[in-house]
């Protein structure tokens, strides 16, 4: 397959150029005849294809909201082309059976490349650490039990020990579950609503405390999602005295508050909570200073069912890959916060960096990955149209810039926008 | 008021089969129901029903959320009394975290412009309470001097276990409203209390009885407040 993209504008050039693919990588120029296929991109602007380093793909256990090949297609609508899902399936990935699993159903589906994640313990349950060697050989980049932060310092640390002999990084959700019996952020929201809350408290202990471990061990750690100032202040902190702590924030982060939270719309339940509007200037302060490594997306489908419920019932969690390039690219660069380059740091290189996968080359022989964005016409964001199983997100009808208009995954097209 | 009512509790109905809330509201909305009337322990739940019903739905108390229809029987008592809400002060001492009556009230009292200071000990305080326009006093005692009106809140004596308070004794002790308590309001001051009360605990006996408490009052303005609402929304909905 020869493909060639005319008149792409690269997002760190000015002049466009066209971009030449056989064999699945990035290609010297050829003639226009020898290739399969020619498209012509009027300008429009050509990124690396984006790093998702945490989303949930529901497969195995969770086919009713999500499946390998319909996650994989939604990633890629979104730009994405490499994606880590976490473990929390049914059963749990925490061996090697069940990455292979999913490394098998991602080769099939073929829509991105799938690094998965796997259970820092078994059976996510924080007590016995997994067998990551042999998941490693599996195919995983990394390890964590995402939605249950491991409680026992002691378990984390021989996690962190364990996990630094195969060169796994170890990944937390930090939130000190015994302050946390609440369904969104405590604050005059909460109060007012009459919601139990989530304080900020509860993630900012545990950033402390994985800091500390990472110190004192001189292990990376990195921290998922983080949507408090607290936590923002101590991984700036103890970066700049050497400490290798890495840390993701969502695009919900930067672009919601509690505030959302007032008519008991279920669309707005995530974990970690919405925060107030401190906070979220706290993480658009982090994203600027570099203190925040990737903007992930926690991708996290949930069927109609889960979610047209009372509050407190509904689980937790949004949608995310379909829409987080635009909303980072409306509301950072776009707004000035950052630069188009800085954006993509966050989104790929950032998170490649984080999981060593070497993705984001765009040079003659790197694999051809690449997502191409319309940044110049405001489109309206549509979740019928999502091509997610799922239709959990806040963001439906909102008024975007960078809509995908073609991903690009060793080669393969593994979107395009219809016109 | 001339209406066909029915009841439906969760123990006994399709919820103890695993009904969702949605489909049970739906059913009682297909069944011809005007009005439903509803208490659940999920804050927002009448919310989350009301737009997929033909039914009105009355919030009769959603979690910790709200207890309108309770605030509504409350500001009667105190208008019975009072010429004009405007800078009454109103103390409500308890379990204020776990508590909708008292959010109903800072929002009907604040809005009347009456001053409400709120007490209770610092595990059942919630964060932010002062955003709704409340006063968060120091003690029994900040709460209560010169109050025009005194609300005791239900302390659910469960909450020992999760270390809200320790003793039923302690709570008597440091929280209560005594009568050297009620002693500070004004001297023509009245107690409320939503009831049901725990005696003894948050309002010992000779409290709930004593000359100052309008507490059976309030059940009775209850009965009136509620045929208000049931009679003015059917009201409306003949209009519609």
């Amino acid at each position: 397959m020869k493909l060639i993209l005319k008149n792409a504008k690269k997002f760190n050039e000015d002049k466009t150029s066209n971009i030449y693919i056989a064999d699945g990588k990035f290609a010297a120029e050829f003639a226009e005849d020898q290739a399969d296929r020619v498209i012509d991109l009027k300008g429009a602007c050509v990124t690396p294809g984006l790093v998702d380093m945490h989303c949930h793909l529901r497969e195995p256990g969770g086919e009713y909201k999500e499946t390998i090949k319909t996650g994989t297609a939604s990633a890629a609508k979104g730009g994405y082309t490499s994606i880590c899902p976490m473990p929390n399936t049914n059963p749990v990935a925490d061996n090697a059976a069940v990455i292979s699993g999913i490394m098998k159903k991602a080769k099939e589906a073929d829509n991105c490349r799938v690094y998965p994640i796997g259970a820092a313990t078994k059976g996510i349950d924080g007590e016995l650490i997994s067998e990551m060697g042999l998941m490693k050989e599996a195919g995983i980049v990394a390890v964590s039990d995402d939605g249950h932060p491991i409680k026992n310092a002691g378990i984390m640390r021989k996690v962190m020990e364990y996990a630094s002999d195969f060169d796994l990084p170890v990944l937390n959700h930090c939130e000190d579950k015994s302050l946390s019996e609440g369904a969104m952020n405590e604050g005059t929201v909460s109060t007012t609503i009459g919601i139990r809350g989530i304080p900020t408290a509860a993630e900012d202990i545990m950033i402390a405390r994985d800091i500390i471990l990472s110190e004192y061990l001189n292990i990376p750690v990195h921290i998922c999602h983080v949507s408090t100032k607290g936590g923002v202040r101590m991984i700036r902190d103890a970066k700049a005295r050497g400490v290798k702590v890495t840390c993701e924030t969502c695009p919900h982060y930067f672009t919601l508050t509690d505030d959302c939270c007032e008519t008991y719309d279920t669309n707005f339940k995530m974990h970690p909570p919405l925060r107030t509007e401190e906070h979220k200037q706290a993480i658009i302060e982090g994203i600027k200073d570099g203190t925040i490594d990737a903007i992930a997306t926690d991708n996290a489908p949930h069927h109609a069912d889960e979610k047209v419920c009372e509050f407190s019932v509904a689980l937790n969690g949004i949608l995310g890959f379909e829409t987080a390039f635009a909303l980072g690219y409306t509301y950072l660069v776009k707004t000035g916060e950052i630069s188009m380059a800085k954006l993509i740091d966050l989104m790929c290189y950032g998170p490649s960096n984080i999981l060593k996968l070497g993705r984001g080359g765009m040079n003659i022989g790197d694999d051809a990955d690449l997502a191409v964005f319309d940044l110049e016409n405001e489109f309206t964001f549509d979740k019928e149209k999502m091509l997610s199983k799922s239709r959990n997100t806040p963001y439906d009808g909102w008024k975007l810039y960078g809509e995908t208009l073609l991903t690009v995954m060793g080669g393969k097209v593994t979107y395009e926008k219809l016109c | 008021m001339g209406s066909a009512s029915a009841n439906i509790s969760t123990s006994g109905s399709s919820v103890n089969k695993g009904e969702s809330l949605l489909d049970t509201a739906r059913t009682i909305d297909m069944m011809g129901t005007d009005i439903i009337i509803m208490r659940h322990n999920q804050s927002g739940a009448p919310h989350f029903i009301a737009p997929y019903l033909k039914a009105s739905v009355v919030n009769a108390g959603d979690g910790m959320n709200e207890h309108p229809t309770q605030a509504l029987l409350d500001m009667l008592t105190m208008y019975e009394r009072f010429d004009t809400f405007e800078g009454k002060n109103i103390a409500i001492c308890g379990d204020i975290y776990h508590s909708r009556v008292v959010r109903s009230n800072a929002i009907g009292l604040k809005k009347l412009g009456a001053n409400v200071s709120v007490y209770g000990p610092k595990t059942m305080m919630p964060i932010g309470i002062e955003n709704m326009g409340v006063r968060i006093a120091d003690s029994v005692a900040d709460c209560i001097k010169d109050a025009d009106a005194v609300m005791g809140l239900r302390v659910q004596l469960e909450r020992q276990q999760k270390s809200l308070f320790p003793s039923i004794a302690e709570y008597a002790k440091f929280y209560a409203i005594t009568p050297e308590m009620l002693a500070l309001a004004k001297p023509d001051a009245f107690l409320m209390h939503p009831g049901p009360c725990n005696h003894g605990v948050e309002l010992p006996t000779a409290v709930y009885d004593c000359d100052q408490s309008v507490i059976n009052e309030q059940v009775t303005n209850g009965v009136a407040v509620r045929m208000a609402v049931l009679y003015l929304l059917m009201a409306r909905r003949n209009q519609l």
